[in-house]
């Protein structure tokens, strides 16, 4: 396993963590004046949480990812909080996060395979394909008899797209249940709250009735999402894919960004830089 | 020698992909075969019996199993995906754009029933627009053979290629009649007779019929350069090149629409480095319709006459 950092991570570390990770974000999207500062802050526990505590990840970055468990980002805009973990877990320098979104990076705007950027396995941005991914990957690992878990990242809005709910019969069909797919349920999209533009109803009634073993947690409180990690592990390996119904707060940790849908896709300037890093201390050294 | 370019026998393309597809199982165990809801009309049932644990039902949903391919690719599998030529691209094609091209996974998308010999299912089934669609796709090499042996010859070649590919073939019986030995090389063209007066391009279907055309030709005195173009994508720049040096004019068939085609490729290249009189037999910008194989052939302009035509057209122009 990969240890740039103590290992296991106290609770308070993994927070701190999770602070460093929020300034990194705000930063990026501030450098470049673009980018999804809102999904990235909503995440960036669940993230951190995955990425330095649950996990099971070998050192260096193969594409096949046998022997280890691997993640799918499906919702790439969120790409800030993706490429700041997988920098702080020492898959690339830090210091290539001022890089994000400028020409002839590896940190495109949405993440890609194309310029090898070690950690990210697919492309995503174009919503709505990277469960089916998920999906291929984790039949891969049965095929290959490799026990390891993959988990996915989605956002709530991004189920509008078909391709999901093919996915959610496919898994099902399949019996995958190395599979743990994680849904941001942060209630937001582009043109305001998901029960406005296109009211998603319940989720866990949907993903119950599609075969899914369902569970639910807070996703901006550390204990409990490594709490929800450790009962959605257990609940693998039983026959169903497993979805964690993760409620977040849209731009979590920057009191002016948190619950709109208003900083999906904005960047602040400089005044609100000050402001948000005010509230976001350094712990573990800016990039 | 054209006048011993003779069929073997008939059989479908598609056939020759479900022989290719269960000896690349055999060769290699990470094939692994999708499909969605279209098993038997791929010709799947040999490699489902043989590797049932490598053969993934995904039921109707195209979208989906694209995905489900680029994942398998991580972990080392080579997923064929199978399913109509339709099906394929056009209702896919922003999930091969990101998930496979842009991601360069090692997916190999395979095509039956593709073009107007898909016959009486109508202009809903007909693609008519995937090789241009593929093509334009970064990464992407795209294949279309000429019949049942070259079909199966290029199943298993692609399995040895790292990448993605489009593999296009169709579903009616058609003249057999390259070797059932043969090696395929992708980005070769197949030069299937030499001639001095006009050359002919061809893939897919009308391979043979540009056969039949260009023995008509010959008895009229014209000597036809043949050339079977079975990958598109990479396209043999210099074996084209050479030919309409040779020739100075140019006809491509395709079952395909005259935009973004076979003759296009053809085009871009003779433009470039030799340009020449070209004339285009392929689907004038329309959609197909309901009918035999033979009939729609004929009414949309896709005959050896229409070949024969071509050529007089075309070295008139000369």
């Amino acid at each position: 396993m990969r240890h740039n950092f103590p290992h296991p991570m106290d609770l308070n570390t993994l927070k701190q963590t999770a602070t460093q990770v929020r300034r990194d974000i705000v930063r990026m999207v501030y450098a470049v004046q673009s980018g999804h500062p809102g999904g990235s802050l909503g995440c960036a526990d669940f993230m951190v949480a995955l990425y330095f505590e649950v996990m099971k990840r070998k050192p260096g970055f193969d594409m096949d990812g046998i022997g280890e468990d691997i993640f799918f980002l499906s919702n790439g805009h969120i790409s800030p909080v993706f490429y700041s973990v997988l920098a702080r877990t020492g898959y690339f320098p830090v210091s290539e996060l001022a890089t994000f979104r400028k020409i002839n990076s590896r940190l495109q705007g949405h993440p890609a395979t194309h310029e090898h950027l070690p950690g990210v396995r697919i492309a995503s941005g174009s919503l709505g394909q990277g469960m089916s991914v998920a999906c291929g990957a984790a039949f891969a690992k049965r095929l290959n008899k490799d026990e390891h878990l993959v988990y996915s990242l989605h956002g709530d809005g991004e189920l509008e797209e078909g391709q999901n709910w093919e996915a959610m019969m496919f898994a099902a069909h399949h019996k995958l249940d190395k599979l743990i797919a994680t849904i941001d349920v942060n209630g937001q999209q582009i043109d305001g709250p998901t029960n406005k533009v296109m009211n998603l109803g319940s989720l866990s009634d949907k993903f119950n009735a599609f075969g899914w073993h369902v569970l639910e947690m807070d996703g901006n409180d550390m204990e409990a999402v490594l709490k929800g990690l450790a009962a959605a592990k257990a609940a693998s390996g039983k026959g169903k894919p497993v979805c964690i119904l993760m409620h977040t707060v849209m731009g979590k940790g920057v009191d002016y960004m948190e619950g709109t849908h208003e900083w999906h896709g904005s960047a602040p300037n400089e005044k609100q830089l000050e402001v948000a890093l005010a509230q976001l201390p350094e712990t573990l050294g800016d990039y | 020698m054209l006048q011993d370019i003779k069929p073997l026998n008939e059989k479908e393309t598609r056939a020759g992909f479900g022989e290719g597809i269960a000896e690349a199982g055999r060769r290699n165990p990470n094939v692994v075969a999708l499909t969605a809801d279209l098993a038997t009309s791929l010709k799947l049932n040999q490699f489902m019996k043989d590797f049932p644990d490598r053969f993934i039902q995904c039921g109707i949903a195209e979208a989906n199993m694209i995905g489900i391919a680029a994942g398998l690719t991580i972990g080392g599998k080579i997923p064929y995906t199978t399913t109509f030529a339709n099906f394929s691209t056009s209702r896919v094609y922003d999930q091969v754009r990101q998930s496979v091209a842009y991601s360069g996974k090692n997916v190999k998308i395979c095509a039956s029933h593709a073009g107007l010999t898909l016959g009486e299912d109508g202009a809903t089934h007909q693609v008519l627009e995937d090789i241009g669609m593929m093509k334009m796709l970064p990464g992407m090499t795209v294949i279309v053979p000429c019949d049942f042996n070259q079909t199966k010859a290029a199943t298993l070649a692609i399995a040895d290629y790292q990448g993605p590919v489009y593999l296009r073939f169709g579903r009616p019986k058609w003249p057999n009649f390259t070797p059932e030995d043969q090696k395929f090389e992708i980005g070769k063209a197949q030069v299937l007779a030499e001639g001095t007066d006009i050359s002919i391009f061809a893939c897919g279907h009308m391979v043979w019929l540009a056969v039949e055309a260009a023995k008509i030709l010959a008895e009229k005195g014209i000597s036809v350069d043949l050339i079977n173009i079975h990958s598109i994508k990479p396209l043999d720049e210099e074996a084209i090149i050479k030919s309409i040096k040779k020739t100075g004019c140019i006809v491509t068939a395709e079952e395909h629409q005259i935009n973004g085609g076979l003759g296009d490729s053809i085009a871009n290249v003779a433009s470039r480095h030799c340009p020449a009189p070209h004339e285009y037999v392929a689907v004038q910008d329309t959609f197909g319709e309901s009918g035999t194989p033979m009939q729609l052939l004929q009414k949309y302009g896709l005959t050896k006459e229409n070949i024969v035509a071509a050529a007089e057209k075309a070295l008139a122009r000369k």
